[in-house]
C-alpha cells in the first residue's frame, strides 16, 4: 500500500492552534505543499502578520519574521531587497492587508515588489472577536454591526484583489476559495503560480483566499463553508483577475 | 485496497471529512484526544476507496490516505 496523501514536509509537527473547522489550516497546508513541490522550503522566508494568521511561524518549516500589524509587506520588501535570492511571502488576514496595511499592500503592488502575498479573507476580524472589517458583506451581522452592515453608514465591502489587479506592478492576482475539494485544487494552483512568478522575478503576486470563521460567524464548520459559497463567492470576483503575458508563458 | 488513517493528535472533530466522504464511512468516535476533542474514526476501512477527499478538506491535516 502506498501513501497517497501525507502531511507535507513544509509543515512542522505542531498542531494548528485554530478553532475547529477554520480553513486557515487548509490554506497553510496548500502553501506548505507548494513550497515542498517547488523545493524551496530552505530558501523561503515567510512574514507573519498580526491576527489569527500571526501564529503561522510555528507551523511552517521555513524561516519567519514577525511584522507589526499590517506591515508584513514593508518587512517582506526589506527582506527581499537585502536577500534577493530568497523566496519571500507574506501571509495575512483581510484585517491586516486590507485595512490596517492597505497602504503597504497598494504601494508594494504599485512598485512591483518581487514578493508573494497570500490574503486570507473571512470578512471579519477573527482574533479580536469578529468585528466588522472592510471586507464584511452588506447586511452581515458582526459584533460591531449587530443589525448587519449598513452601507449608508459603513460603506460597501472592498474587493481588495480587484483593486490590486488595477496596478501595473501586480503581475498575478487571483481570488480563490477553499470551500470544496475542487476549489482547494484551484487554490493550490493559484498559490503555486504566485510563487513561480516570484521565482521568475516578474513582479508582485497576490492570491486572495476566501476563508471561514465558524466561531465568530456562529455557524458549524460545515454550515460555514455553505455560507461562504452562497454569500461570499457571489460578492467577490473569483478566479484569476490578472495574468500578464509573461506569467502566462511560465 | 485503500486505507484512511486519522492522526488523532491533530483531529479537532470539525466534521468536514464526514460531510465530504463519498462512502460515508467516517464518523465522530467516542474517544477523546489530548486536546479533549472526540476524534473522527473510520467505521469500515474495507469500503475506503482512497479518494483522499477527506484529507483534502481536513483543515488540521489530520488525515493520511493509503492506496
Amino acid at each position: 500500500m502506498e501513501k497517497v496523501f501525507a502531511r507535507t514536509k513544509g509543515l512542522t509537527d505542531v498542531s494548528f492552534s485554530f478553532c475547529p473547522g477554520c480553513t486557515h489550516g487548509t490554506i497553510m497546508r496548500l502553501i506548505a505543499e507548494v513550497l515542498e513541490e517547488l523545493d524551496i522550503i530552505e530558501e523561503t522566508i515567510g512574514i507573519s502578520p498580526v491576527g489569527c494568521a500571526g501564529f503561522c511561524q510555528d507551523f511552517f518549516s521555513c524561516d519567519f519574521v514577525g511584522a507589526p500589524h499590517g506591515r508584513a509587506q514593508a518587512v517582506g520588501i526589506g527582506v527581499k531587497r537585502a536577500l534577493p535570492d530568497k523566496n519571500v511571502f507574506t501571509y495575512q488576514g483581510d484585517g491586516d492587508i486590507a485595512a490596517i496595511g492597505t497602504q503597504h499592500a497598494i504601494h508594494a503592488a504599485a512598485r512591483g515588489e518581487k514578493i508573494t502575498s497570500i490574503m486570507v479573507n473571512n470578512a471579519i476580524y477573527g482574533m479580536t472577536g469578529g468585528q466588522m472589517a472592510p471586507t464584511t458583506l452588506e447586511g452581515m451581522k458582526t459584533s460591531t454591526s449587530p443589525y448587519g452592515r449598513n452601507v449608508s453608514v459603513d460603506g460597501l465591502p472592498m474587493d481588495f484583489p480587484k483593486l490590486i489587479a488595477n496596478l501595473e506592478g501586480a503581475v498575478y492576482v487571483a481570488s480563490v476559495s477553499v470551500d470544496s475539494p475542487k476549489n482547494i485544487a484551484q487554490a493550490k494552483k493559484a498559490i503555486k503560480k504566485a510563487f513561480q512568478v516570484q521565482q521568475a522575478g516578474l513582479g508582485f503576486a497576490l492570491v486572495s483566499v476566501l476563508s471561514t470563521c465558524p466561531t465568530n460567524w456562529g455557524l458549524s464548520p460545515v454550515d460555514s463553508l455553505k455560507w461562504l459559497r452562497e454569500n461570499m463567492m457571489p460578492v467577490y470576483e473569483m478566479g484569476e483577475l490578472k495574468v500578464t503575458e509573461e506569467v502566462k508563458s511560465l | 485496497m485503500a486505507k484512511v488513517d486519522i492522526l488523532e493528535k491533530y483531529c479537532k472533530s470539525c466534521g468536514l471529512c464526514i460531510e465530504v466522504c463519498p462512502k460515508k464511512i467516517l464518523e465522530i468516535g467516542d474517544k477523546t484526544n489530548a486536546k479533549g476533542y472526540f476524534t473522527v474514526i473510520c467505521k469500515d476501512q474495507d469500503k475506503c476507496i482512497g479518494c483522499a477527499l477527506c484529507a483534502t478538506v481536513c483543515p488540521d491535516v489530520a488525515i493520511e490516505v493509503y492506496k
